[in-house]
């Protein structure tokens, strides 16, 4: 992702010390205000009890991290694929492109599916979000956003809302109405407001809350209706890409995936960070949850795919291959969660056999790297958006 | 955020994490992809994208070539 993020300097009069001098903006407990740099320095050490030092807190924190591989090495005592020998091949599959999704003007950056399964909506960087019916290549909805780079999108479970947001760190809910003279523009909602890009944005069972992740490091639970924030959740060192809830009968979760290489299982009541796994060699582009709630898969920079399950707390299968080194920017299970398509940078879509960890088929077709990939709520057919301003939906 | 936190800040929230995961419990890998391995089984059978879906019943496979003109 292109980080545009920087240290404004100003000069003035410092928040603390009162003496003039070259101000940093900085913020301390979400509340902005302007430090001079001896004493952002100051304060950084009073934080530390008597006797601590960066060293030694980070020879802790490195002990810890071993103890914690040590235990999750007792459990491992067999690999899934050795498991899943006994288990038949995946039959040949026949799947084609079915549909192109043409009219956006600029490179498609994310889509969503409508639970009645035929339509979806769609954001693109020239700043359009389309609402479209899969079946007949309908554009029901079309509406601009004020911002380029629409990098999240996603539809409401009742399928009467969409929700967007990108460069403009809002998300922001527009609800759908059948009249189409109607400027949908209009009745816009701002819901969550961060300090940095929105990356990812999900409906929870209702209407009524929003999940949100973003650059700048955190994710936040949102009441649409009021637009207060219900619970913020911190732990993540970088951008936090993607997130995914988990599916509804397993409880209030939800994994988060970012530029630190960590994927994150937080708990949506209390704000805490329940599980943590870093095993990927570069940015986390995109999280799932597997279709039984007990695993979930990451999509990475480095070209792999892992699955890692969360009853074992380990990562359990990597799905990589020789020939592939371009990034997989999206993830998802098919509906019984054998197979796994991931999108590609290499303008392809992988299809992994998810038990016994081998590549069982390639989707052609896109003319630039492949930036979503969602397979239906029905699980009959898979959209793929594209930076060559195109959607293809497969089946 | 973590922009604004320093490093020491950083290491700090990183190790209360790691005390507190130290002690989550935890199952054997056999057992969970035993598990995982036959709710897949299960379902495996009605996968539409694994199984195929007949023409008629497939929304996408129609419209095989020409347009009605009125």
């Amino acid at each position: 992702m292109c980080d545009q993020t920087f240290m404004a300097i100003t000069f003035g009069p410092c928040d603390n010390c009162s003496t003039t001098s070259p101000l940093m903006n900085i913020y301390i407990k979400n509340e902005p205000t302007n430090y001079c740099s001896f004493c952002v320095e100051m304060m950084a050490c009073q934080g530390l009890l008597k006797g601590e030092t960066l060293a030694s807190l980070k020879n802790e924190s490195e002990s810890l991290k071993k103890k914690l591989e040590e235990e999750r090495a007792k459990l491992h005592d067999v690999e899934l694929h050795q498991v899943a020998e006994k288990i038949e091949v995946v039959s040949a599959l026949s799947i084609k492109t079915r549909r192109v999704l043409k009219g956006h003007g600029n490179k498609v950056l994310c889509m969503d599916w409508c639970k009645d399964k035929r339509r979806l909506v769609s954001s693109s960087q020239d700043g359009k979000v389309i609402v479209w019916d899969g079946f007949t290549l309908n554009k029901e909805h079309a509406v601009p956003m004020p911002c380029t780079w629409v990098m999240a999108c996603a539809y409401a479970p009742s399928g009467c809302a969409i929700a967007c947001g990108g460069l403009d760190n809002k998300c922001s809910v527009y609800p759908l109405s059948l009249d189409k003279n109607e400027n949908l523009a209009a009745k816009k909602k701002s819901v969550a407001m961060h300090t940095n890009y929105l990356s990812g944005c999900t409906f929870t069972n209702s209407d009524m809350q929003i999940l949100t992740s973003s650059g700048d490091g955190t994710c936040a639970l949102w009441d649409v209706e009021s637009g207060q924030l219900l619970q913020s959740f911190h732990g993540h060192t970088a951008d936090v890409l993607s997130l995914d809830l988990a599916p509804s009968e397993t409880g209030n979760t939800f994994v988060s995936g970012g530029c630190d290489k960590k994927a994150n299982v937080w708990d949506m009541r209390s704000g805490q960070n329940v599980q943590s796994f870093e095993t990927h060699e570069s940015d986390i582009n995109c999280v799932k949850y597997y279709p039984s709630g007990d695993a979930f898969a990451s999509a990475s920079d480095d070209a792999t795919c892992r699955l890692y399950d969360l009853r074992a707390d380990r990562e359990v299968a990597v799905y990589q291959k020789d020939s592939i080194i371009f990034g997989v920017s999206s993830l998802d299970f098919s509906l019984s969660g054998r197979l796994l398509f991931g999108g590609y940078n290499d303008y392809t879509i992988n299809i992994w056999d998810v038990l016994k960890g081998n590549r069982v088929s390639m989707l052609f077709g896109h003319e630039n790297r492949v930036s979503t990939v969602k397979v239906s709520p029905d699980g009959t057919s898979v959209c793929s958006a594209s930076w060559d301003n195109t959607l293809r939906i497969w089946a | 955020m973590a922009r604004d936190m320093t490093d020491k800040e950083i290491l700090k929230m990183e190790l209360d994490q790691l005390k507190k995961e130290v002690s989550t419990p935890r199952t054997p890998v056999g057992a969970n992809c035993q598990e995982t391995i036959s709710f897949v089984e299960g379902l495996a059978a009605d996968d539409p994208l694994i199984k195929g879906v007949p023409d008629d019943k497939n929304p996408y496979k129609g419209d095989k070539g020409g347009c009605i003109i009125t």
